[in-house]
């Protein structure tokens, strides 16, 4: 199990590097010098080659990434090439945002996803299971600045109902926080939840066809016993690497969503930096991102190794 | 069987499936009774409807599955009648089930223990601590060893034959009166089968339950049943007691399945194995009157015309046969003797392949806590120092149980393996380990069948186009021509020509395998290798399948390489066997005296395990107790000293046996002398029958 | 066991009976259906619309829809309906292309992964998991960001991202399909390795890469459509999806319409591919491979 775990967390920190040489190496193509983005049009040579090498861009591709890269471990982001302060403090701020709205969404889509896919699973092919399938993918299809919009349209606009603009100052606290964030929380739950409906009902309908989940139903088990203690203890556990897998989705889902929103998210931040070409501030973003992406699926290794004895106890 | 007291009591049922093709009735009118104690075997081949039956007796059909009409009652309480909810109390209480493949009814993620505790917590009424007390008396009744450890174990840390073991303890957990078990030796080798028979036999004339044994294979029935159903298409053929349905029978399918089973004492060049020509009929295109007619040797036109109902003959012998007295008469239509041909002296004949010191070794990495620093991988010693000879046209049987090594030692001649070090020559010519390095025209000279044929056929490709390739490949070939050859070929393996347009999800499981022998065939090679080719398939297709394989190798002189667990097909289809475990052969001879005393111990208890279609058989009951070690941590000195039943002392746990030769071509690696195993050993004789 | 099993009747084609089978799923036809209409409107749209779709007519603005203007008109009086219509062509084009393109790198890269085996499988599946470390969206916006949104840009960028996704689907079926006695029958008759792979192997991979491009396909209209929103697509004046709706935020309130057909549409394309695909699915691969 603890070699599993090392072999995992190698592989990612492994993956992690090659990443963020993918991120420096896009980054740095940038066609136009980034000090003359800094400095405007109109500067002249002199000065943009004098900022060129006080930022150290004179020296060679492979030096500046070891230094960017040694920097960014060390907590040292760089300052935002637009707005001279300091990045990773900016980071930080809209991260906590973007987490506070990923975890309402989490603990809206997950328990959500798994229990229409059970039901899907349960009653296969029927009715049911054709009207949740059917939904359910149409959402995880529809696009997040589609079903925002809509959402808005609906119950912000029409009814007044909840506010249709999240554009809250970045460090409210949660409590005040929380009413903004149910629109674009649903918003990016729509389309995990067919994912992790549609991934959960056919690891259910796996489970429930095999051998030992009709064994145990002619043991003669109360049905919900059979449910909860043979189907669902082996279907849900790939629901674990499933959900992991889904943040990905999510964060994509996120940066769509905090800007239909205006929400001081990550994913505004970086939308942001992208329209202002803002070198610095998209490479730490990006690499905070990543990072969560990869230990997510480290996390849920670990938790799938835990609960499952084949890994668990070897063998 | 002391008591005569009906436990389940089935009248005219009728079992439909809705399928696309409209509602299909898979079983039909089946009629039957179980008693108290009594094990009454329900055989039939694939598509004879008898996995159904058993679920409909339990009323657990899948969705689309009702029954139609009938009755069933268990114990007096009619079934039919019960809500869900009372089915469920009945369910686990009054009656079980032992499922097929014990790695797959288990519960992965749920310790062993906890799922017999279930059982008795959910319908005995007990404690958690009750229940787990009852979870260890069942483990100790099925024998197994430390059932406090096993008890806390998960499924995948266990053999196939301890979960059956756990399997048949879950089900007698609440002492229920009705059993049934589906096929539940048909996933494990011989001689675990042979001990767990012997267990369930014991452990059910203790509980005195009714019990339902499904199974396709007749030996098993006759070894511990005491009444015998057959079933075709959906409905019962015959139904009597053993000595009436196995020695006097009243069916001409029942006498035909008997003489499709190769037998421990004959080969292919003492008879013809019987084969039932045609499939069985759809169950919605059913002939009109008998239903088995259309493959029936002793029909007449009345036989067509009406349907054959089951009748009672004599006490409790029923038959679907109008003309069940002459059965008997007809007993020359199973037994084709051809004892005239004669004998050769094998040593005359040239050798075809030499296989001298085949070794394989496949390195593999533990996994698991203790075994983080543990970089160096373990060594599997697959194949381990196996050496033998195919002469020209002769077959060379090899035997043995799932692992030792009979498998990969015939990858490493065919080259899909390397092997490690070792020399084979073919005609006296050395072959390179790898198929990359043998040239064309030696790969030509080996072929294979395999053992799956779903797998051994392009399911793109037409089967005509997987047979015509071979032809094709040699170059400089018409294609006229090869639709010639292609046609020859499929009426040599008793295709019909049309089929060569056949995808093969077309094809039945033994029409596929008769693509792959045409295949094979169609390179003409020297060296065929049979990995298995028969073990998926229904006796009477495999009977038509090993008649096939000895009649092509008849007419073409090509040589076999068998390899195959089954012992009677390989006693049939052999003129030498070779005896293997862990990784090197024990015993090898003519395919007659590796069958007759003196054998190697491991010989002997394969050949007492091996279940004999024949009530009056006298076997030896000797038994291999635990499960074969892994090939990582190879036994020192005689490696099959920790199961061995006639160890004789520390010499076979220190020393390694030496070859002793019973005749030129006949030896034995023990270290018991040739005469005492003389002494100790008997051959399996069939007594006489006892009159009814 | 198998086998003695009933003759089996020669069914009168594969496509015949999957189609009954389809019938029973009325989403499935629907998607089949909203495709195709898609489709002919891609090809043959912008011919027929009604008006260009740059044409403006600012006394005409922020018009409801009328039997003049179909989805009424937008802030520069350009008629949505002909805006629509003319970009669903770079919607599809773009889309499809990307996906062909991921298709295509994708088959080869899981074909010689599968097929090879050892270091060069170790070392693309490896490469692939990097890329699958990167949120695609996050992926796709520091690089168009970076070289600009061109129409060949899009389409790289959608093809490179998703390469593994196609890669790994084919690689896992080559897996399977190598180890097959059919494929072993192959190499004992000596056959090259070209004929083992491609007579052999790859029309075995067809079927699930047929699905898995459908998805694909699905995936890539969402991607470019989010792309567009966020200023990342076509850029104007051509009348991209995303961008329409982007900017029909501004209106929303006063001329809602702006917005909604373009959403709408995208909506219905998008969901129309996904039926679909689940449809392929479910005739291509009856044994119910799951993702
Ligand atoms: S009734 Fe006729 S056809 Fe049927 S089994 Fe008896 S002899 Fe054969
Ligand atoms: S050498 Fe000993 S352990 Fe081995 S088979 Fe002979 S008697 Fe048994």
């Amino acid at each position: 199990m603890i070699a599993y775990i090392l072999r995992r967390l190698g592989m990612i920190l492994l993956t992690l590097l090659a990443a963020s040489i993918i991120i420096f190496s896009v980054t740095q193509l940038l066609p136009g010098d980034v000090a003359q983005v800094i400095l405007g049009q109109f500067a002249t040579p002199e000065a943009v080659a004098n900022l060129r090498a006080e930022l150290g861009l004179d020296r060679p591709i492979v030096v500046q990434y070891f230094d960017w890269l040694i920097r960014f471990i060390q907590g040292d982001w760089g300052t935002s090439m637009v707005s001279r302060m300091e990045v990773r403090p900016m980071v930080m701020a809209r991260l906590r945002n973007s987490l506070m709205l990923a975890s309402v969404a989490i603990l809206m889509y997950v328990p959500l996803g798994i229990l229409l896919g059970v039901i899907s699973a349960i009653k296969e092919d029927g009715m049911a299971d054709q009207l949740i399938s059917g939904i359910s993918m149409a959402f995880a299809g529809l696009p997040e600045f589609v079903t925002g919009l809509l959402l808005i349209g609906l119950l912000a606009v029409s009814f007044d109902f909840l506010p249709a603009n999240s554009s809250i100052e970045p460090d409210t606290p949660f409590r005040e926080a929380f009413q903004y964030l149910i629109l674009p929380a649903i918003t990016v739950s729509l389309t995990s939840l067919g994912y992790i409906s549609r991934m959960t009902r056919s690891s259910t309908i796996d489970v429930l066809r095999s051998d030992y989940t009709r064994a145990a139903d002619m043991k003669g088990l109360p049905r919900w016993q059979v449910l909860t203690k043979h189907v669902l203890r082996n279907s849900l556990l790939p629901t674990v690497t499933v959900v992991a897998l889904g943040i990905g989705w999510l964060i994509g889902g996120l940066i769509v969503t905090e800007s239909v929103f205006g929400y001081p998210g990550i994913g505004r931040l970086l939308v942001y930096s992208i329209q202002r070409r803002d070198v610095i501030s998209i490479q730490a973003i990006s690499m905070v991102i990543v990072t969560i992406y990869s230990f997510s699926n480290l996390i849920a290794d670990i938790l799938y190794g835990i609960l499952n004895p084949r890994i668990r106890l070897g063998g | 069987m002391t008591t005569n007291t009906t436990v389940l009591d089935v009248k005219n049922l009728w079992v439909s499936y809705a399928t696309d093709d409209g509602a299909l009735n898979t079983v039909r009118n089946v009629t039957m009774k179980i008693a108290r104690g009594e094990i009454y075997g329900l055989v039939g081949e694939s598509g004879s409807g008898k996995t159904t039956l058993a679920r409909a007796l339990v009323r657990y059909l899948p969705r689309n599955g009702s029954i139609s009409s009938g009755s069933i009652s268990l114990g007096g309480v009619d079934l039919l009648a019960l809500s869900q909810r009372e089915l469920r109390k009945v369910w686990g209480a009054r009656v079980t089930m032992v499922h097929q493949d014990p790695s797959k009814a288990i519960n992965p993620s749920i310790p062993v223990g906890d799922q017999i505790a279930e059982m008795a917590r959910t319908h005995l009424g007990m404690s958690r601590a009750q229940a787990k007390n009852k979870a260890l008396e069942m483990l100790e009744k099925v024998q197994l060893p430390d059932p406090e450890s096993v008890a806390a174990r998960y499924p995948h840390q266990l053999s196939g034959g301890m979960l059956q073991r756990i399997l048949i303890a879950t089900a007698l957990t609440t002492n229920p009166q009705f059993l049934i078990m589906d096929e539940p030796t048909t996933a494990l080798d011989v001689t675990t089968e042979a001990v767990i028979l012997d267990l369930v036999r014991d452990l059910l004339r203790e509980y005195e339950t009714a019990v339902l044994y499904i199974t396709h294979n007749l030996g098993v029935v006759a070894r511990i049943c005491d009444r015998v159903g057959v079933m075709y298409a959906g409905e019962l053929m015959e139904e009597g007691n053993i000595q009436q349905v196995f020695k006097q029978n009243y069916h001409p399918y029942t006498l035909g399945l008997l003489g499709c089973v190769p037998r421990i004492d004959a080969s292919k060049h003492d008879i013809d194995l019987h084969t039932i020509p045609g499939h069985i009929p759809r169950p919605n295109a059913l002939p009109d009157g008998c239903i088995f007619a259309p493959r029936c040797a002793m029909a007449e036109d009345a036989c067509r015309k009406e349907r054959p109902s089951l009748t009672e003959i004599s006490d409790g012998h029923f038959t679907a046969c109008r003309r069940w007295s002459e059965v008997a008469d007809n007993i020359h239509i199973i037994a084709k003797d051809k004892s005239e041909e004669e004998e050769i002296d094998m040593s005359e004949i040239p050798l075809l392949l030499d296989a001298r010191n085949i070794e394989k070794q496949f390195k593999v990495r533990r996994s698991g806590l203790s075994n983080i620093f543990a970089w160096k991988p373990d060594i599997v010693r697959a194949v381990d120092n196996m050496s033998i000879r195919v002469r020209k046209g002769a077959t060379m049987g090899i035997v043995g149980e799932s692992g030792c090594g009979k498998t990969t030692f015939a990858r490493c001649i065919a080259g899909f393996e390397s092997a490690t070090s070792g020399d084979i020559f073919l005609n006296g010519e050395a072959l390179p380990y790898s198929i990359k390095d043998r040239s064309k025209s030696t790969l030509k000279k080996i072929q294979l069948v395999f053992q799956n044929p779903d797998a051994s056929l392009n399911p793109q490709h037409p089967v005509g186009q997987s047979v015509g390739r071979p032809l094709a490949l040699l170059g400089n070939v018409l294609q006229s021509e090869i639709d010639q050859r292609v046609r020859e070929l499929f009426e040599a393996v008793n295709l019909p020509a049309d089929y060569v347009h056949r995808l093969p999800h077309e094809l039945s499981g033994g029409e596929k395998q008769r693509v792959a022998i045409a295949r094979a065939f169609a390179a003409n090679p020297e060296l065929m290798i049979l990995d298995e080719p028969i073990s998926s398939l229904d006796v009477s297709v495999q009977a038509s399948l090993m008649n096939l394989l000895a009649e092509l190798q008849k007419e073409k002189g090509v040589s076999y390489l068998f390899i195959s667990h089954d012992l009677a097909a390989v006693r049939h289809l052999s003129d030498w066997i070779a005896v293997v475990y862990l990784g090197r052969i024990w015993e090898i001879g003519s395919a007659q005296d590796v069958f007759s005393p003196p054998y190697h111990p491991y010989t002997e208890a394969l050949l007492s395990a091996i279940p004999i279609p024949d009530p009056n058989i006298h076997q030896e009951r000797i038994r291999l107790q635990g499960s074969v070690p892994s090939a990582v941590n190879i036994p020192s000195g005689c490696r099959f000293h920790t199961r061995c039943p006639r160890k004789i002392g520390a010499i076979c746990e220190t020393e390694s046996p030496t070859w002793q030769n019973v005749n030129r071509f006949h030896s034995i690696c023990c270290h018991i002398p040739l005469e005492e195993l003389n002494k100790l050993q008997a051959p399996i004789t069939v007594e006489e029958r006892e009159q009814p | 066991m198998q086998s003695a099993q009933p003759a089996k009747p020669v069914p009168a084609s594969r496509m015949a009976r999957a189609f009954k089978r389809l019938r029973r799923y009325p989403a499935t036809l629907f998607g089949f259906a909203v495709v195709g209409i898609f489709f002919l409107m891609a090809i043959f749209g912008p011919m027929v619309a009604p008006y260009k779709f740059s044409d403006q007519k600012l006394i005409n603005k922020l018009k409801p829809a009328s039997a003049e203007h179909l989805f009424g008109t937008d802030q520069f009086g350009r008629d949505i309906f002909s805006r629509i219509l003319t970009g669903s062509r770079d919607v599809f084009s773009i889309a499809g292309s990307g996906t062909v393109l991921a298709v295509l790198l994708g088959l080869t890269l899981g074909l010689l992964s599968g097929y090879l085996g050892g270091m060069a499988d170790e070392f693309l599946m490896r490469l692939m998991d990097v890329l699958l470390s990167i949120p695609p969206l996050l992926l796709a916006m520091i690089i168009l960001g970076t070289v600009g949104p061109s129409r060949l840009n899009i389409v790289l960028v959608v093809g490179f991202l998703y390469i593994p996704m196609v890669s790994r689907v084919v690689r896992s079926v080559v897996l399977d399909i190598k180890t097959r006695e059919f494929v072993e029958a192959a190499k004992m008759r000596g056959e090259s390795n070209f004929y083992i792979l491609f007579r052999e192997i790859l029309p075995n991979v067809l079927p699930p890469l047929a699905v898995e491009a459908s998805m694909r396909f699905s995936y890539s209209i969402f991607l470019v459509a989010s792309l567009g929103f966020l200023g990342l697509g076509v850029q104007p004046p051509s009348p991209d999806w995303g961008m329409m709706v982007s900017e029909g935020r501004t209106w929303f309130n006063l001329a809602p319409w702006v917005l909604l057909y373009p959403a709408g549409t995208i909506a219905l394309l998008v969901v129309g591919v996904a039926f679909m695909s689940d449809g392929l699915r479910r005739m291509l691969l009856p044994g119910g491979v799951s993702n």
